[in-house]
């Protein structure tokens, strides 16, 4: 028999269902009704740095592109400082690093413009290097699942990043890289996200 | 000033696990190598703070801002109203709540609902608020409906309300379902029982308060939500390395 201790327990997560565009994108879904939707603009218009464009897909366990998926990211500014009044550092005059992004209906294929993030010191002073921190929710997932978008283009920060290196399945490390292409003098990273299978990508308990 | 402390872990037994199979739709969606748990860092710590210029303050209540001039919503009004607390009971102020919901036939505005419910011309399902000092919030709407959903074949959704919160860092991200309290249908729900413990899913059914209901207008309904609680930092653990 467990002593009480009398600490609150966290509300239960409950999946976001097929029509979570509803409370969370409403132009999607297919009607107006706020004058302003959040989260479509991370960087603003003032942020320093390199505009990048991130793009990918959300894969189920059979291949399949999941074409109900809601992301959200969250990211620092060019000089790694989080817009929070937590965190060291200022951010530019509208750069909220935060972003919610859904996938089209029918092909499943996402994307956000923002900016590149700079690296952001970690635990025990070691630096992290650039990622963007994204959650993904969908119907048939139960628990918002958390992961880590790392770029292609920073081998040396990425070989010595703390989160990386905890992964000690060295083949599962790349899941966690979005590889950098230029298109039309426009810089797109590709991030696929696979929930299952063979090049399951990795989540974290955060 | 009090430096930045990480949120206690995450009770992944209280959670819903990944993979259930009667949940159908999880089979092909839940990830089948085990999540890498992370100590917090800045980047879990922190997260995105939004402000009343954000959104309208008539945003939260759904009885209104979808209607037409001088009509209303068809269905129950009701309050929906409770306090966000952390896993300590401290108040969470200033954090945004979001809601969505299908209408009082359980059919949602949305492109992609084909069920034969009737939609309501005067309610869109979407609301938005920012708790108080207190951390209080509350909404106005009508009590959504039931509805059948493709799983078994005959398996109906208790009558639920979807709810967003944020918190103050990234690793409290919340989104669950309110439940209506005395509900039939909640026992017998696929996606209620992914939650093991009866007493976890006991937290997601809101209480009928009729202190907060309005005579001769409007019920009310208590949810509470709780999001995870950090660390006192008592002793130093070198979180930013100095």
């Amino acid at each position: 028999m467990k002593q009480k201790l009398n600490y609150l327990k966290e509300t239960p997560s409950q999946t976001a269902g097929p029509f979570v565009h509803i409370g969370l994108a409403p132009g999607a879904a297919g009607f107006d009704i706020y004058d302003q939707e959040l989260g479509t603009d991370i960087a603003g218009p003032n942020a320093c740095g390199e505009r990048i464009r991130v793009e990918g897909l959300v894969i189920d366990g059979i291949g399949s592109p999941v074409k109900d998926v809601m992301l959200e990211a969250w990211q620092a500014n060019a000089t790694g400082s989080y817009a929070h009044p937590e965190h060291p550092g200022d951010v530019e005059d509208g750069f909220r690093g935060w972003g919610r992004v859904i996938t089209n209906f029918e092909t499943g294929e996402w994307g956000f413009d923002t900016i590149k993030p700079g690296p952001v010191m970690g635990r025990y002073g070691q630096m992290m290097a650039p990622h963007i921190n994204l959650w993904i929710v969908a119907r048939g997932i139960n628990v918002g699942l958390n992961t880590r978008l790392y770029f292609s283009d920073e081998e040396e920060a990425n070989s010595a990043d703390p989160v990386i290196n905890l992964i000690e399945w060295e083949r599962r490390r790349k899941t966690l890289i979005a590889q950098r292409v230029e298109r039309d003098g426009a810089t797109v990273y590709r991030f696929d996200i696979c929930l299952q299978g063979d090049n399951e990508t990795v989540f974290f308990d955060i | 000033m009090t430096k930045p402390a990480e949120f206690y872990q995450r009770d992944r037994e209280w959670h819903p696990p990944a993979l259930d199979r009667n949940y159908k739709t999880s089979v092909a969606r839940s990830p089948q190598y085990p999540l890498i748990s992370l100590e917090n860092t800045a980047s879990e710590i922190t997260g995105p703070v939004f402000g009343h210029n954000d959104f309208a303050p008539t945003d939260n209540d759904l009885l209104t801002n979808y209607a037409q001039p001088g009509q209303a919503p068809v269905g129950e009004r009701i309050i929906v109203h409770g306090r966000v607390l952390d896993e300590n009971a401290r108040p969470v102020p200033n954090t945004l709540v979001e809601i969505w919901q299908a209408n009082a036939s359980g059919k949602y505005r949305h492109k992609k609902d084909a069920y034969l419910g009737s939609m309501d011309p005067n309610f869109g399902g979407c609301g938005r608020t920012m708790t108080d000092s207190d951390g209080y919030y509350y909404f106005r709407t009508v009590k959504p409906g039931a509805y059948p959903w493709r799983n078994w074949v005959n398996n109906w959704r208790p009558a639920h309300i979807h709810i967003s919160v944020f918190g103050t860092g990234f690793a409290q991200r919340l989104i669950t379902q309110l439940y209506f309290e005395g509900d039939p249908l909640i026992d017998q729900c696929p996606i209620v029982k992914t939650i093991p413990d009866p007493d976890a899913v006991q937290q997601l059914i809101a209480a009928l308060d009729m202190n907060a209901s309005i005579p001769l207008d409007t019920l009310a309904y208590k949810f509470d939500i709780v999001l995870r609680g950090r660390r006192s930092k008592l002793f130093e653990n070198r979180l930013e390395g100095n």
